[in-house]
């Protein structure tokens, strides 16, 4: 549990996170290692873990039928994987694929929603960690989506 | 290279088609030789006008390397002069003024780290800076380029880019905005790939070229990361007709785009950067 402790505080989502907290979070974390290719979670699975990436490469994909997948994002080293963890219903809405040996540190979501709903102030830290990388990917999307390189 | 006379800047110079390349199906890049004598010095980051007789005439910006003989320009069609343009065959004969406009600041960034982020066609007017900083890498801090396209097969000098990729003393990281699974780079916006990137923000120089949405964002993401907005350089498009600063069609707030451009120092137009109606 030490050695988690130290990873989850040394990953760059939980810096600054004070030393109870740490050892809180460590509480619902694990250690994983996924081969190239090997994938994280699929679209409509129960998002029971997120991901903080130690080292490796994840690409965001979505499927269609008859069609290959489409990669609208990839996430590294010091990045969080998933969100589908946070709200109801709790399911991926799309599918996460190692694109390389990835090492990676994963959350179990019910264990932290529930220290988060019993101690408001840690559930604070981690919004206050949380929502600035998904406003950033939100941005990010809008800029995506404005097809600036395309023909005007 | 000698310097050619002083020209009239109004009065086109012939120049001859030695080699043109298809790079995408819609965008071509040309290298053009003087019909009489050698052509004039140029700094990365200007532009000629470069005129198809009988159609008119359009700023393109040098993409070649300023050691070479030839201008190099990298063209897209996207209306009928730069149509005409891309569509001209090995011999043809094109008007040339120029060159014009201010340059990037490659001798400011020399002991520096250097910051490029290309979006698109973007990657062009950046090319003759990267040429001059690899040319001379030992000027130099850490060198990021960071390059940002609509997908992989529209990938701009995909060649050029894998060899840089191999060099040991350059940081370079691709993104396309989308992909197949086949594709192993990054995918998102050019602008993620900052936080990502090694550098020390406070000695850093940063250049960038691209639709003006994206260098909106990465200015951003730029300022974010700690890079003062006098070190930020940006390449300003806007519609240049005479490119001496006295016809006004290219006025930008203050400015002339053509004439205090196309490169442009952040600081000095951040007031009027994201204002729409300029």
């Amino acid at each position: 549990m030490a050695g988690l402790e130290r990873v989850v505080g040394e990953h760059p989502f939980f810096a600054g996170l004070p030393a109870e907290y740490s050892q809180l979070v460590a509480g619902c974390a694990r250690n994983h290692r996924f081969a190239a290719e090997q994938y994280l979670f699929h679209e409509g699975e129960p998002a029971n873990e997120f991901f903080l990436v130690r080292h490796g490469k994840v690409a965001l994909e979505i499927h269609s039928p008859g069609r290959p997948p489409i990669v609208f994002g990839t996430l590294g080293e010091g990045e969080i994987v998933g969100a589908s963890w946070l709200i109801p219903p709790y399911r991926w809405t799309f599918d996460a694929r190692a694109v390389e040996v990835t090492r990676a540190i994963g959350i179990d979501a019910a264990c932290l929603r529930r220290k988060c709903e019993a101690d408001h102030h840690l559930g604070y830290e981690m919004m206050k960690r949380l929502l600035p990388v998904f406003v950033k990917r939100l941005h990010a999307t809008r800029l995506q989506i404005l097809d600036v390189y395309g023909k005007s | 290279m000698a310097e050619a006379p002083v020209l009239d800047p109004f009065v086109p110079q012939l120049y001859r088609i030695e080699d043109v390349r298809r790079e995408l199906s819609d965008i071509v890049t040309l290298q053009l030789r003087p019909m009489v004598g050698t052509r004039p010095p140029f700094d990365p980051g200007q532009f000629n006008m470069l005129y198809v007789f009988g159609i008119g005439e359009v700023p393109i910006s040098m993409s070649g390397d300023r050691r070479q003989a030839a201008f190099v320009h990298t063209v897209r069609d996207v209306g009928a002069v730069s149509g005409a343009i891309a569509r001209l065959d090995v011999g043809a004969t094109i008007g040339v003024r120029g060159p014009f406009g201010t340059s990037w600041p490659v001798g400011v960034a020399e002991a520096a780290d250097v910051v490029i982020v290309a979006g698109g066609l973007g990657i062009a007017p950046l090319r003759p800076a990267i040429y001059e900083v690899l040319a001379n890498r030992k000027r130099y801090g850490r060198v990021v380029i960071l390059v940002g396209s609509r997908n992989p097969k529209d990938l701009l000098y995909r060649s050029e880019l894998e060899d840089w990729r191999r060099r040991l003393d350059v940081d370079i990281e691709v993104t396309v905005d989308h992909a197949d699974a086949d594709w192993r780079g990054n995918v998102g916006v050019v602008p993620g790939l900052i936080p990502r990137a090694a550098f020390e923000p406070r000695d850093t120089v940063a250049l960038v070229c691209g639709p003006e949405v994206m260098m909106r964002f990465t200015v951003n993401a730029l300022r974010e990361a700690g890079v003062a907005p006098e070190r930020i350089y940006l390449s300003m498009e806007r519609n240049m007709k005479c490119a001496i600063g006295l016809c006004g069609h290219c006025q930008f707030g203050p400015t002339f785009v053509c004439k205090d451009g196309p490169v442009m120092r952040y600081d000095k137009i951040a007031d009027i950067f994201a204002v729409r109606e300029l």
